[in-house]
């Protein structure tokens, strides 16, 4: 078998000599940093703090566990340091770093090692980190604080822009640079976009579901604006603020395209980014919840078998329903 | 019919081989729904034991009596008047309890463990034999209650049978005693048992592996751990 280099593996596959999962894995570390520096900037040190907190603890517990079970490991690949960084761009700034710890246990352990490692995980383990520890810690999760260092206060306790959006369309050029409150990596949307670009320019992760996703949260916030009898331009102006705040680009970059918790083929990346803002929207608009990305990437995770089952390309000549002549 | 086991087997089965919750699967909405404090877990252990001790022996008694056709309801009339009986004690004993378990407590009637007792092996097995099967699953029951509870207790509260374990400054993380904390432990759990178990040197019975798992067509792990 050996000399025939037929790798068993799941995905993310192999596809030539330079892309293997530590390749893919470095881009996906370069994309981010951008973002990271944005939060540095925009909240403080404290915020390099907590990362480092973050990806320290989900490579140590990856190393710790795979040295209990005997199995090889694998922290050479930086997926876990990916799962960090991701982990602590999901949480506010000032966030305790013992409550940061237990997120990168549930994301490392409980979602990504006991299910199996690296391509069997059920659910993008940074994003059910986040949803554990806002379940659990939900005070301290909603606690955005904000040092707006040049209008002479100290600190502030602000609403994010998602409580805001309420009331009326936000100034542009704060959500795309990020000078509002909010978790570490969501608020400022330039360095996202071009993190997401430069994924995308050197094919690291489809465009197809961060378009649909993001296009189909626009195109759906803005039909709702005109259902509701705003003007066009004011409509428009609303949907691209509501794309610009939150975790939308966060999610729909970093978090949605991951190998393992997304479809294998195009119309099924298509179903899976519509089916996203689908959800996003509707928590958005019509849920107790001002924010719904993160749920909706955990509900659309646990769908993608029945995605891929239902996508899955066949072989020329095989007629529909019966599949008798694939594999 | 089943071959016959030695008396120490049977009484043993329910605590880890056949533990009614983690490896038959039995009783899962108790379990989640009662365990959010270990008072409450251990309650419910008590009282299922109990119900299920008698049951399986009176089961076992009317056995050669009872219609094959019409054996489940005189089942649920044996199991339901034992658990009148253990709810008016409780009640009368122990309100507390009562309140905390609610609709819980009459409930135990159609708790699947009890009913699959009965049919799998009271209906099948002489009165000793079935006792001792009903005093083992009922221990094994309430083994796995009281660890379930004691981990969401402590882990969601910050509290063992209500005294303070965690100090103040650690917030506890509210999710453990929330569904979702439940079924978090409910999966590690399960692992845990089949993990012993195979460390034992016991092969898991198949049903507990991939052949049991309705996504296991499409589950990228299938059949690893085999």
């Amino acid at each position: 078998m050996e000399d025939r280099k037929l790798i068993v593996s799941p995905s993310p596959h192999i596809l030539s000599k330079h892309s293997t999962t530590r390749n893919i894995m470095l881009m996906v570390v370069i994309a981010l940093l951008p973002t990271l520096a944005a939060a540095a900037i925009i909240f403080g040190w404290e915020v390099l703090l907590l990362t480092g907190v973050t990806v320290a603890a989900c490579v140590g517990f990856e190393t710790l566990y795979c040295v209990i079970m005997k199995k090889k490991v694998p922290v050479g690949d930086f997926s876990a340091v990916v799962t960090g960084l991701i982990l602590a761009f999901n949480l506010p700034p000032s966030f305790p770093l013992w409550m940061a710890v237990i997120g990168a246990f549930v994301a490392i352990v409980i979602v990504k090692q006991l299910f199996g490692g690296i391509g069997f995980n059920f659910a993008n383990p940074a994003l059910v980190g986040r949803i554990v520890l806002q379940l659990s810690f939900t005070g301290r999760m909603i606690t955005y604080i904000y040092p707006q260092s040049w209008s002479g206060v100290d600190a502030l306790a602000t609403a994010t822009p998602m409580y805001a959006l309420h009331n009326g369309p936000l100034p542009l050029m704060d959500l795309l640079l990020g000078t509002h409150a909010g978790v570490l990596g969501e608020t400022c949307a330039l360095t996202l976009i071009i993190g997401g670009a430069f994924l995308i320019a050197t094919k690291v992760i489809s465009p197809v579901i961060p378009l649909t996703y993001v296009g189909g949260v626009f195109a759906f916030k803005f039909l709702l604006g005109l259902a509701g009898g705003a003007a066009a331009s004011a409509s428009a102006l609303s949907a691209l603020s509501s794309i610009l705040a939150g975790g939308l680009l966060l999610g729909a970059f970093f978090m949605a395209t991951d190998y393992t918790t997304s479809p294998y083929t195009r119309s099924g990346k298509f179903v899976y980014g519509l089916l996203l803002a689908i959800v996003t929207t509707a928590i958005r608009e019509w849920a107790g919840m001002v924010e719904g990305v993160s749920y909706a990437l955990l509900l659309c995770n646990l769908l993608v078998p029945y995605i891929n089952e239902l996508s899955r390309q066949r072989p020329m000549g095989v007629g529909r329903g019966k599949r008798k002549g694939a594999a | 019919m089943e071959k016959k086991q030695s008396l120490g087997r049977v009484f043993t089965a329910g605590f880890l081989r056949e533990n009614p919750v983690l490896r038959l699967v039995l009783g899962t909405c108790p379990t989640l729904a009662v365990t959010t404090a270990v008072f409450n877990g251990l309650g419910m252990g008590i009282a299922a034991t109990f119900v299920l001790i008698c049951s399986n022996m009176v089961i076992s008694a009317l056995r050669k009596v009872i219609p094959s056709s019409v054996r489940l309801p005189c089942f649920i009339v044996v199991i339901a008047s034992f658990v009148t009986l253990v709810h008016m004690l409780i009640r009368a004993y122990v309100p507390a309890l009562n309140a905390a378990l609610g609709v819980y407590l009459p409930l135990i009637t159609v708790n699947c463990i009890i009913l699959g007792r009965a049919e799998m092996f009271a209906s099948k097995n002489g009165v000793l034999a079935s006792a001792l099967d009903g005093l083992g699953m009922g221990i094994g029951f309430t083994i796995v209650l009281v660890l379930f509870s004691g981990i969401r207790e402590l882990l969601g509260a910050g509290t063992l049978l209500g005294f303070a374990i965690l100090p103040a400054s650690i917030a506890p993380m509210s999710i453990m005693i929330l569904p979702p904390g439940g079924f978090f432990v409910f999966g590690v759990l399960m692992a845990l048992a089949i993990f012993i178990e195979t460390k034992m040197g016991k092969k898991p019975s198949k049903d507990a592996a991939c052949g049991a798992c309705p996504s296991a067509e499409m589950c990228p792990a299938k059949g690893v751990g085999e």
